[in-house]
């Protein structure tokens, strides 16, 4: 890089009431958590921000939660309730769990039809039994007409750990590979085009599942293994720079690298959205050692959810809290969280 | 190393030799916002000399429209006369009063519309008048103006336009007229150009003009652009120059011109911090006033106030970059904007921000 980019801090100001943005999965959802509701919670066992943690420290079994707002509730390729239990398995298995049991809270809006709740519900029961998981205990609330989003609902999520080693952010290298698992961006897009009735989107298909079998075939690099996360709510772009975020590293990524549909580029680039920044629901980040990145990509090549899991960039001391980006014409840029209104109820 | 990137080095190598051989700084407008974005987004900035300086011109419609213009659209829908439908980049610039539109959201008085197309169909089903927030450069006016002569060729009545439409050669002329404009070259926008056609920059090979290349949005297009700049300033030439021949033509987009001369018209309107630029804009004829939202809900001027320590305007003339705004990347963020330049997607300073830029 010959100029040096000046890298501007993340400033975001306390902006006096919740707005639609700090729920998109960004720069402001993070800031929403970090400044004003981790503190409240923060112990020296849960210091940091992780998907899912022990019932105690020391414990096998770890607890997640999630809420589920998606609109509309059907969607190309899954529904709410088939998302609801996807998502609370895939947080679990990213953090080296194998989920076995969840909860499901439904909050209903007065006028939703019974039989679309019937749908969602055996829909969930379904990937409840793909996923093996039981639902154990559940609850059931209805809101007045107006006062809702049709059908929420509230998991919580407990797995068996799984995989001995800490996963953590603290415990990336300088020099390890920055692997994703698969073609970015097909969830929001398509939920997007269902809600707004896009006709060009109508190839789309959410990329909606459950990841733990592909997730747990990581599991023998043992301390190789450093991080996974999922890449939902803003994008893969969100889950790199959570990863580097107050880190004394950074990552550095090559645009040409990320799997993406031919589909997704273009109407993604057609609606001005960039596809590292759109939802998924069943790719990961992996943050391996550097000498098991080929071992990684090798064991995710050999999954059906894997096939095109791709080696996108490394770990580097170059520009600490920052993800940079190699373009595809060799210039470098910053990649930053993703800013102001993504796409709102998109999980 | 994709063919791509070893392309890109030969070509720095050259502009860095040219460069060279002018031996100063160098000061090039990008006119367009796309471009500003482009240059950033694809790290292109970040591959040349640090003496060509890139400059950001006024090319980002939403970022020239002034404060006031928010203030009127908000005024319609908090007095019940309309709902105003708008592209997105409108809804979170604050007007003069440092109110959005997107705090409007909520009310369903505001409709965010993804393409002109969408409008038929919402005016046909609005109980209320549809005014369109009809912002943009050549390029966008044709297909709001298609889809309002759609929706009269349906009998659809209630779609109006509050017109803000602007055009490039009357602002870049404007430009060059202030003696310490000190840009040695600009680069043309690509996607206007397709529309008004090369010879529409003539005026760039007269007297005081500067050389002038029409440049794509690939990364290599706009190194060959910087570098065919780079090779005029240096043998002291100024031409238009078209590097993207395979989009844009001499004589531009007939059907989309003659779209325009039938329906629009130019009028002298205020440009966010370059005040009136005569026969810069384009309102609609008087043969449609009935759909001109100006006319029929008597809106006035739009004020042209900036938010206190707001650089924008300055940096929207070229005079000043975003990081020497107090506010830049502190009180002023894409997610809590101040002007409009940090927050439209093709503002200068949200580019700045969001993909590095120096100086």
């Amino acid at each position: 890089m010959r100029r040096v980019l000046p890298l501007w801090g993340l400033a975001v100001k306390d902006a006096g009431e919740i707005r639609l943005e700090h729920g998109s999965g960004g720069a402001l959802s993070r800031d929403l958590v970090e400044k004003v509701i981790h503190p409240l919670f923060r112990s020296d066992s849960y210091s940091e921000l992780l998907d899912a943690g022990p019932l105690e420290q020391g414990s096998d079994f770890l607890m997640t939660t999630d809420g589920y707002v998606v609109d509309p509730p059907f969607f190309p390729g899954g529904d709410i309730g088939r998302l609801s239990i996807f998502g609370t398995c895939n947080d679990l298995a990213v953090s080296g769990a194998k989920p076995f049991c969840i909860s499901l809270a439904l909050v209903i809006e007065e006028g939703f039809p019974v039989d679309h709740l019937r749908r969602a519900l055996a829909s969930a029961a379904e990937a409840a039994r793909e996923a093996e998981v039981r639902i154990v205990t559940g609850d059931t609330k209805v809101v007045p007409r107006g006062k809702g989003g049709g059908l929420f609902i509230t998991t919580t999520g407990v797995g068996r750990r799984v995989f001995p080693h800490s996963l953590s952010p603290g415990r990336v290298q300088a020099g390890d590979a920055v692997i994703v698992s698969g073609p970015v961006g097909p969830h929001g897009l398509t939920v997007l085009a269902a809600r707004e009735s896009l006709p060009v989107a109508e190839a789309l298909r959410s990329d909606m599942a459950f990841l733990y079998p592909a997730v747990s075939g990581l599991f023998p690099l043992a301390e190789n293994l450093r991080f996974m996360r999922d890449a939902t709510r803003g994008g893969i772009a969100s889950v790199l720079n959570e990863i580097v975020q107050s880190s004394p590293r950074g990552i550095t990524v090559e645009d040409g690298a990320f799997p993406v549909s031919g589909d997704v580029r273009t109407i993604a680039s057609l609606l001005g959205l960039n596809p590292l920044e759109i939802a998924n629901e069943g790719v990961f980040a992996a943050i391996v050692a550097a000498g098991a990145k080929e071992e990684a990509l090798d064991i995710l090549h050999s999954h059906p959810l894997g096939r095109e899991a791709r080696l996108v960039g490394r770990v580097s001391d170059d520009a600490p809290g920052r993800v940079l980006m190699t373009t595809r014409v060799g210039g470098t840029r910053i990649l930053d969280f993703p800013r102001g209104l993504l796409l709102p109820r998109i999980c | 190393m994709s063919d791509e990137s070893e392309l890109a080095r030969s070509l720095v190598s050259e502009i860095e030799a040219v460069t060279a051989r002018i031996g100063r700084t160098v000061r090039i407008m990008e006119v367009c916002g796309t471009h500003t974005v482009e240059l950033r987004k694809q790290g292109i900035q970040s591959l040349l000399p640090r003496d060509v300086a890139l400059v950001s011109g006024p090319g980002c419609p939403v970022c020239v429209t002034p404060a006031g213009y928010i203030d009127n659209a908000m005024r319609l829908i908090s007095e019940g006369r309309a709902q105003v439908a708008t592209f997105g980049d409108l809804m979170k610039v604050p007007g003069a009063s440092g109110r959005t539109l997107s705090s409007l959201g909520g009310t369903g008085g505001v409709k965010l519309v993804y393409s002109p197309r969408e409008l038929v169909e919402i005016a046909r089903g609005s109980g209320l008048p549809v005014v369109f927030l009809a912002v943009g450069f050549e390029t966008t006016a044709p297909t709001i103006i298609s889809a309002l002569l759609e929706a009269r060729d349906q009998g659809v009545h209630n779609l109006f336009l509050y017109t803000a439409f602007k055009t490039v050669p009357p602002a870049l002329r404007f430009l060059l007229s202030n003696p310490a404009h000190g840009i040695d070259g600009f680069l043309l926008p690509g996607h206007v150009s397709v529309i008004i056609g090369a010879d529409a920059y003539a005026f760039l090979e007269h007297d005081g003009g500067r050389p002038g290349v029409i440049t794509g949005f690939e990364g290599l297009d706009m190194l060959l652009g910087i570098l065919g700049l780079l090779r005029q300033i240096q043998r002291g030439e100024r031409r238009v120059q078209n590097a993207y021949p395979r989009a844009v033509r001499a004589e531009g987009n007939p059907r989309a011109l003659e779209l325009i001369s039938r329906t629009l018209e130019p009028r002298d309107d205020r440009w966010r911090g370059l005040g009136t630029i005569p026969g810069a804009a384009l309102g609609l004829q008087a043969w449609l006033e009935d759909a001109d939202a100006e006319k029929v809900f008597r809106i006035p001027p739009a004020e042209d106030r900036e938010p206190p320590g707001c650089l924008c305007s300055q940096v929207i003339a070229g005079m000043s970059t975003p990081p020497q705004c107090a506010l830049f990347g502190t009180r002023c963020t894409p997610d809590d904007p101040v002007g409009p330049c940090m927050v439209s997607s093709e503002g200068t300073c949200a580019a700045y921000f969001r993909y590095g830029g120096s100086r």
